[in-house]
This record gives structure tokens, sequence and C-alpha cells, in this order.
């Protein structure tokens, strides 16, 4: 998966799509998701290092990471041309 | 696996602004974390009790009583305040409001024994409702409780009962009447404007076997207007001056009822209750104007009797809850569902309860339904509400629960919770016990031949 290309985000958490006009606003760990999203990180990749950062278990991770991944895309903002 | 020494974690939440449409709040939840209920842990009362726990503040009961008495003697020099047991009957409740120097207002033999059981003089108990047995209203009768008829039929039984017990019981009639609010309860009592409640009264003083006390009404619950309360103050003395004119006769009380608000947020309100809804002291002022302005003698005023229920324990209620789970619904929007379900929150029908989560929170929020556990698609706590990230295990507080949901609630698939009160120096204490399978099954027989089966 990956972020739309022109969607930008700003450190606060704050998402512009200029594509659609529409902005968003994420809390911190949406902002590194994405960011790591940005970077191409692999899905797997990602997983781990919010594993190894917060005091949580991979359960909670594993369907955060999918429902935030489905709300990702709901808001337009990623861009499934590539799959 | 799980270490202390890692972030805290948050789930990722992303949220559209909407343009021209600002939320409310911004991005800021309305109100801070509950991690205490007076100066008592929340995570440590769930832990030490359970999870659902309904928990009370004596504190809360005994500062809302004094100014709700207060507003009341402040303005009218007679009050007396009559505790609405099927608002709240757990016993230590009872025993709070009759230390405040409530007396108890009783709408059934079941309520009528418990508070004889609480300790109250059979004096001061008020028996209303529609379904008094002979055997309720021999028991009140010997006792020389305060007898409110609800219909003729009752009032013969009465009269007969009397007769043979040789004594002239202390009765009131109930009275409906318009004032000026819709639905009007017109299905209890005699009815004011069709002169069913004059002739009820003129029969019981041509009987000449009861002692007229007193005139009751309860126009309904959670009322918003207090110019109601005028009127039927009004009507009451219009009644009462009349029986003064007529007989000679003057009656001890006017017992106007309950139905005052809480400060809970009626569903579809806009504005919270604690804004909305008017406070006690302008239903004091409406009632005791009207009072004052009807009689003539300042030395002969009745006394005034109030049967508040929900406005002196709504808020003293809280319901401490956990998260079992957070889901994503096929719409997007965001659910959560904790332990406590509307079978023990009856009130979730009427009110969008505050909730507020009982750990620190960060300012990101989630506009969220709150299911309860119950496999029923009724069973929603809150339709729509903004709160913080919650995971699962953490701990919410359900506020202003006080009023009739310990009294209505049902058992249905588990089993109802315990019940603690706070006292006064902060120490919580066990007032009902959680039920257990026994509690059910032991009032069920299965029949001989159902019993053997093979599967
Ligand atoms: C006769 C009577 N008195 C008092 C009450 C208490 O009413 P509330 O809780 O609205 O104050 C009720 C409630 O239904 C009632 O029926």
């Amino acid at each position: 998966m990956k972020i739309s290309k022109n969607v930008s985000i700003s450190e606060n958490g704050f998402i512009f799509n200029p594509t659609t006009g529409e902005s968003f606003t994420v809390n911190p760990i949406g902002v590194e998701i994405i960011n790591f999203l940005k970077e191409n990180k692999t899905e797997a990749d990602i997983k781990k290092q919010l594993l190894d950062k917060y005091n949580t278990d991979s359960a909670t991770i594993e369907k955060d990471y999918y429902d935030f991944m489905h709300m990702l895309k709901a808001s337009n903002l990623l861009d499934t041309s590539a799959e | 696996m799980k270490n202390t020494e890692k972030e805290k974690y948050e789930r990722p939440v992303i949220k559209k602004v909407e343009a021209g449409m600002p939320n409310k709040f911004g991005l800021r939840t309305e109100y801070q974390p509950m991690t205490h209920i007076d100066g008592v842990s929340v995570h440590e009362l769930a832990e030490r009790f359970g999870s659902p726990l309904f928990v009370i503040s004596e504190k809360t009961i005994r500062d809302t009583y004094a100014h709700a008495k207060r507003a009341f003697t402040l303005r009218y020099p007679k009050v007396q305040f009559a505790w609405s047991y099927k608002t709240n009957y757990l016993n230590a409740v009872c025993h709070v409001f009759h230390q405040e120097g409530s007396w108890a207002e009783v709408v059934s033999g079941f309520e009528y024994d418990k508070a004889i059981a609480n300790g109250v003089n059979g004096k001061k108990i008020i028996f209303n409702g529609p379904d008094k047995s002979d055997a309720d209203i021999e028991k009140a009768i010997k006792n020389d409780s305060l007898l409110h008829i609800d219909h003729l039929d009752e009032m013969y039984m009465v009269i007969d009962i009397a007769e043979k017990l040789k004594k002239k019981p202390r009765v009131a009639i109930r009275v409906n009447m318009d004032t000026g609010i819709y639905p009007m309860w017109d299905r209890f009592g005699f009815n004011y404007e069709t002169g069913q409640a004059w002739d009820a009264l003129n029969k019981i003083m041509f009987s000449g076997k009861l002692e007229l006390t007193g005139l009751h009404c309860h126009i309904g619950t959670f009322m918003l207007a207090p110019y109601a309360y005028a009127t039927a103050a009004y009507k009451l003395a219009d009644l009462a001056i009349a029986l003064e004119k007529k007989f000679n006769h003057s009656i001890k009380y006017i017992d106007l009822g309950g139905g005052f608000p809480s400060k809970n947020t009626l569903k579809g309100s806009f504005l919270p209750g604690k804004d909305a809804n008017p406070g006690i002291d302008e239903f004091a002022e409406a009632i005791s104007t009207a009072l004052i302005n009807s009689f003539s003698n300042p030395d002969k005023l009745p006394l005034l009797i109030l049967e508040t229920g929900r406005a002196l324990v709504d808020d003293a209620g809280y319901l401490i809850s956990s998260v079992i789970a957070n889901k994503r619904l096929s719409s997007g929007k965001r659910a959560t569902i904790i332990d406590a379900g509307v079978n023990i929150m009856f009130t979730s029908f009427w009110y969008d309860h505050k909730i507020t989560p009982a750990q620190p929170f960060t300012h990101y929020t989630e506009d969220t339904v709150v299911y309860g556990p119950l496999c029923m698609n009724i069973d929603v706590i809150r339709e729509n509400v903004s709160l913080p990230l919650l995971n699962k295990g953490d701990k919410i507080v359900i506020h202003q629960v006080g009023a009739y949901n310990m009294t209505q609630w049902m058992q249905f698939i588990t089993l109802r919770p315990r019940i603690v009160i706070i006292d006064l120096d902060r120490t919580p204490h066990l007032i009902r016990e959680s039920e257990t399978n026994n509690t059910l099954t032991d009032l069920e027989l299965v029949p001989e031949h159902l019993k053997k089966f093979e599967l």
C-alpha cells in the first residue's frame, strides 16, 4: 500500500489531499504510519517498528493497523493503482 | 509482550476536517478523565468489586438533598420530603434519605414492607398507587399510614376495611389535572376539571368514615416547566379552600408528588441537561408562590409534601464499565462494546448519558457508538458520542445513573452486578451483592417428566 503521491502531511498530523480538496487530522502514531508508508516500508516492517516502540501486543497492532489502512482507503488517501 | 519502558500505545486514528461544520468541541474531548469517584480510584473499585459496578456517592445524595430542602424551606414555612422508593429502593440509599429526614413514599405492598423493615414509622409512610390489596390497606390502616386513594373502588375498599377495624384512616385523594403539559397523566387518581375530584372529596366527607388529611398529585416525570407545578398547586389549593367553605374542614397537607428533572440530557436535546433543565429553585419558587397566594391565613398554610425521586438521586449514581472490544461498522463508524448493557441501564433509552474514560487520554477523539454486550440490536448505551481512543480493558464511567436503573434493571443473559456506596470518609461499602446462578435457579422447578434427556 502506498499513500497517494500528492497528499501532503504536516508534522502535527494535518493532511491535505489536493485531488479532492479534503483535509484530515491524524494522531501522532498515525503520522508515523503514514510516513513509513511514504518511505515505502513493508507492512511487516511497519508493524515490527510499532511493536518495538509501543507498550502493546501484536494482536492489537495487527487489528488497529488493518483498521487504519481501511480508513485511509475510505478517505481516498491510498494509491491503489500500484496494486 | 507488554513492557512498561515502552511508550504508551494509542491506536492510529484519522478524522476528516469538515469545512464550515466545526465540531462543537474541535478535536478536543468535552471533559477530563474521571479517574476517581469521591476520591476513590475507579480502577481500584473495578478490581476489588468487579465490572460492571454501580457506585453511589453518599456525599452527592446528601448535598443534593440539602440543596433541595433549602430551596423550598427558604420560600415556604412547612416542607416535608418523602423518599420515592421506586426511584431507588436499595436499603442503604433509603437509609441515607431517612437519616436526612425524608419520610417514605411507596406504591406497592412490597415497597411498603421495605419501608417498615427499614424502620420507618408507619405514620410517615405515604402509600400511593392503584394496586393496593386488602391486606396492604389493612396493614396501612393499622399503622396509621397516609393512604392516597387512586380510584372509587379503592375508596370503598378502604371504607369497608376501616369499618371492620373500627378505625378512621388518614387518607388523601390523588388528583389528576390539566397543567398545560402534554401528555396529561389522567390515568391515576380523580380528574380535577371534570369535577371527579370534587365528587370524591364530597363522598369522603359525607361518609364520615375517613379522615381526609391531604390532597395529592403527581403530574409527570422529568418535567421541564416550573409553571406546570404552579398550576397544580393552584388547583389543589382550590379544592382545599372549597373544602373549608363547604365542610369547615382544613386539610393538613398538599402533596405535589415528584417529577423534577435531574441534570441528565434528554435524548435529542441540543443543550446538555446541566444547562437546559430548570434547577430545583425555579420549581420551589413557582410552587411556593402559588401556595402562598392561594391561602389567606399565613398561620394555616398546609404542609407541603414533595415526593421528589429522580432529581435527588440521579446525579449520585455512576456505572463503572469496561471496554470489551472496538469495531469498525460497515458504515465506517467506530463502535465500542462495553460490559454493561441496557438491561441494567434502562435510562439509556431516555438520556444521552455522559460517558468519561477513567484513565488519562490524549485529545484525539472518534465519533463512536457505544454498545452493550447483550447480543440484541437495541442494546445501545450511546448512539453517538465523541470519545477518546479507548483500548480493550479500559474503564469508563457512565454518569447520572442513580435514578430508576437499580430498580428497573432486568436480569438477562448475565447476572446483575454489585453496588457500592462511597461514604463521606471516602470508604466504599458493598450494599448489594452480585447475583449468582443460584439466585435465579433457586426459584425454578423442573417437573419430574422433564428431568431426563439424552443427547
Ligand atoms: C406517585 C409518585 N410520586 C413520586 C414519583 C417520583 O417521581 P420523580 O422520580 O420523577 O421525581 C413517582 C414516579 O413515578 C410517582 O409515581
